[in-house]
């Protein structure tokens, strides 16, 4: 199972801090895929799939969504820091 | 929160309470090797809306615990590869802020204070655009968050181009 978190404002516009997801491929899911399997659900899930405004961290780290999944991550969606 | 323990002389706090930046100077004067410069940033909250009090002011710090003192470590690690830094602290505080208040510091030391000023301004520039910490504003009843702006991405990516 995949753990997913979302913050700040995306936190609010989902209503969802943390959920677990199964993947629906098991081979070579992106977080592309994901986001994909996520947006399916309709609104405001379509929220993720602005990679301008949303940004990716796989295991605590920010990664392109080109980035493959085994399955067992930490997955965080958030928009653009701002902190400072 | 405290994050220690490198092959360079980097604390890393992401906290709640206020700091004191005369007692991170001391103890960073005290720890720096053959201190020449110590050079120390300190961020405070601004008034957003004119003719406001402060305690009608208010900004939210919220981050990602874990992946925050990760992002820092690993910016004050390339600073530290970059500039002969001998101690590098770094301080940011969340939750509810008023106008006025502390909310980040960043003191490094070195022999010259040409590496002390560059590691201290990269290690702000690229604060602002990989640590994972969003405020929200609030004044009276509206809330909102405070949207990214281009200008700091621009300043964190001018340290790709340039040496120093």
């Amino acid at each position: 199972m995949l753990t997913i978190r979302y913050f700040a404002s995306l936190r609010e516009s989902l209503g969802c801090e943390e959920e677990s997801v199964s993947l629906a491929q098991d081979k070579d899911m992106t977080v592309t895929g994901l986001v994909d399997q996520l947006s399916s659900r309709g609104e405001p899930w379509g929220l993720l799939l602005d990679s301008r405004e949303v940004l990716v961290a796989v295991n605590q780290s920010i990664c392109p969504r080109s980035q493959t999944l085994q399955g067992d991550e930490e997955v965080a969606f958030f928009p653009p820091m701002t902190g400072g | 929160m405290a994050d220690q323990g490198n092959e360079y002389n980097i604390k890393i706090r992401v906290q709640r309470d206020d700091f004191d930046l005369g007692e991170e100077y001391a103890l960073v004067r005290k720890e720096a090797e053959n201190p020449g410069a110590i050079v120390s940033f300190t961020g405070l909250v601004r008034e957003f809306v004119d003719g406001m009090h402060g305690d009608e002011q208010s900004l939210t710090l919220e981050h990602y615990p874990g992946m925050t003192e990760k992002a820092l470590m690993d910016i004050a690690e390339r600073a530290c590869q970059r500039w002969p830094l001998t101690v590098c602290t770094v301080i940011h505080r969340i939750g509810k802020l008023i106008p006025s208040e502390q909310i980040v510091a960043v003191l490094v030391a070195s022999s010259h204070r040409d590496a002390a000023f560059s590691g201290a301004e990269f290690i702000m520039d690229y604060l602002k655009t990989e640590a994972p910490f969003w405020k929200k504003q609030q004044a009276g009843e509206q809330a909102e968050w405070v949207l990214s702006r281009d200008s700091d991405y621009k300043r964190a990516s001018r340290w790709n181009r340039s040496k120093d």
